[in-house]
């Protein structure tokens, strides 16, 4: 076989590696559902309810015309942690069951390995994006029609915004597998990528915008490149209200994703991919 | 079945740090019979297979399979069939797509997955995830993986280990039908006694150096011969006389260096009447225990 073809079967592998498994569908369920029910809350509170007491003048003041793509955004804002999370058991779980021998006795190749897989992960981390905004479009526009709100999908600008969160679950994925290839213990893997998504970096990013020079190195961390990307977030939206922001282009963010997910993978094709089997 | 080549090793040496796994072996292995490849455990034997797969990266040395590295085979697995140790399964994955996965990565036909299925007897048990699989059904599946793309060359890591009865007997008329078919099969045991009704050749590591290759039969008939006589002591002179190495037992002299026809005619020459001429029958674990030189340890 030529390298394409070699590619390409290794391609198919991954995938079929990843739908053979049960994990690909309970991550989904749950990110579903995790997205669906923070949409739909979402949208209660500033479309309904928050609208009733914005007369009060207590309920945050968010324009009308932002307001779609804040809860459609939830699906990434929220949900970018299941991507990451299934790259990293997915490339994790070859060193933890040994599957690594017979992966590369098939294809010796190892780099087209890891390459297939951030490919195959890419695709699924696009999947998973597209459900989560199943969810957050379609539960948070019911509720915004349904309260009298424009739920913006006549507007091409939300539509480009819901393409640039697909990719955005696309990239979290792929740093999901350079995240497992530069740490092989699934379990370091796992508690550190929750630890600094769900806790070290919303710390960062919000002590980050206390200072100007300090804010201008918040915009390079990995969920506020992604919210650069997405161009829209609870996260930016809310923290725009209460210090110093900055944010990249969406582009720019899009690009800083990306370099988390090759710079990690390139680390741990030269730390752990190349080792020795044993 | 692709064409048959040998196994090439040479020169071969690995180092895990201060450790030295192997040492400087070299040995081949041929088509149409089954060699064995025998050392006690941590002889690194697992290391040496591994640096033939291209898993393990040598300090020094090549292995080939006829010149080529594994790493450099067009059809790896169409060209050689590999079942280390067995615990390479993902347990949440069936029996059935564990073996998809790696034919669709080797561009192998689907159909190719039921064949082998059935052929090392777990069809029945194929759609059941592999965390539930006994080790002896683990081992079947693992010979299902290395028999997927029909390889020429087959290298078997411990496959008795963990079968019951019956499965070591299935295994040995296997192995030896494969190798009847024209391949090359090189199976791996820490006990000779796995293995011995059904290899043709033995290679024998010990510390990560080779210490024999050749037949069993050679390394059975071994170098002792026991003799006796009515006058013992007349023949234990003559024999020490001709320049052999003779042990007093409780069932005659020990013979060392010497073979029985040389034994018996220093007999005759001395005039000592011989009441046992015979070679040690025991000589094969022994030997096999005094080769790898820790006959505690196994």
């Amino acid at each position: 076989m030529n390298v394409l073809t070699d590619a390409l079967a290794a391609l198919r592998a991954e995938f079929s590696k990843i739908f053979t498994v049960r994990m690909w569908w309970v991550l989904l369920i749950v990110l579903a559902g995790y997205v669906g029910f923070t949409a739909g809350i979402l949208a209660l509170v500033f479309g309904g309810v928050g609208g009733a007491l914005a007369s009060g003048g207590n309920a945050p003041q968010i324009p009308a015309a932002a307001l779609p793509p804040i809860i459609y955004s939830i699906a990434s804002s929220v949900g970018y942690v299941f991507p990451v999370l299934f790259g990293t058991l997915a490339t994790t779980a070859e060193f933890r069951h040994q599957t690594l021998t017979p992966t590369f006795l098939a294809t010796p190749r190892r780099g087209l390995v890891l390459g297939a897989k951030f490919v195959a992960l890419a695709v699924v981390g696009a999947g998973y994006g597209l459900v989560a905004l199943l969810m957050s479009v379609g539960l948070g526009s019911s509720i915004l029609a349904a309260t009298g709100h424009d739920t913006g999908l006549g507007d091409g600008d939300t539509w480009w915004l819901l393409a640039r969160i697909v990719l955005a679950m696309a990239i979290w994925a792929i740093i999901g597998v350079g995240l497992g290839a530069l740490i092989p213990s699934q379990v370091a893997a796992i508690v550190i990528v929750l630890a600094f998504t769900q806790f070290l970096e919303p710390i960062l990013r919000l002590v980050a915008t206390f200072w100007d020079w300090t804010a201008s190195m918040g915009q390079y961390l990995p969920g506020a490149a992604s919210d650069a990307l997405v161009g829209s977030s609870i996260f930016t939206t809310l923290g725009a209200a209460t210090g110093q922001t900055q944010s990249l282009d969406w582009w720019a963010g899009g690009l800083v994703l990306l370099a988390y997910a090759v710079v990690a993978g390139v680390f741990g094709y030269f730390t752990s991919w190349r080792r020795d089997v044993t | 079945m692709s064409t048959s080549t040998t196994i090439e090793i040479a020169g071969l040496g690995k180092s895990f740090g201060a450790m030295r796994a192997v040492d400087d072996l070299s040995f081949s292995v041929r088509p149409g019979q089954v060699t064995g490849f025998l050392g006690p455990n941590g002889a690194g034997k697992t290391t040496t297979l591994r640096m033939l797969l291209g898993l393990v990266r040598p300090t020094e040395g090549t292995a080939t399979f006829g010149g080529t590295e594994y790493r450099n085979l067009k059809d790896p697995l169409a060209t050689v069939g590999t079942a280390l140790e067995a615990s390479s399964f993902h347990p949440g994955r069936s029996a059935r797509n564990h073996l998809r996965v790696y034919a669709r990565a080797a561009g192998i036909g689907m159909k190719r997955v039921d064949a082998v299925l059935a052929q090392v007897g777990i069809a029945a048990f194929a759609d059941r995830r592999v965390g539930g699989y006994s080790l002896g059904m683990r081992q079947r599946l693992g010979l299902a993986f290395a028999l997927l793309g029909d390889p020429g060359v087959l290298v078997l890591d411990e496959p008795v280990n963990g079968l019951d009865p019956e499965g070591i007997k299935w295994i040995r008329s296997f192995l030896g039908q494969l190798a009847a078919e024209g391949r090359t099969v090189l199976v791996s045991s820490h006990l000779l006694s796995e293995v011995q009704q059904s290899v043709d050749r033995v290679i024998i590591i010990s510390h990560g150096s080779l210490v024999y290759e050749g037949g069993l039969a050679e390394l059975e008939s071994g170098p002792r011969v026991l003799a006796d006589s009515p006058d013992r002591a007349a023949l234990e002179s003559a024999l020490l006389a001709a320049g052999a190495d003779v042990e007093a037992t409780a069932g005659g002299l020990a013979v060392t260096g010497l073979t029985r026809e040389q034994v018996g005619t220093i007999a005759l020459s001395a005039g000592a009447v011989l009441s046992l001429l015979a070679s040690e029958h025991s000589g094969i674990e022994q030997a096999f225990l005094d080769l790898v030189g820790e006959g505690g340890s196994l």
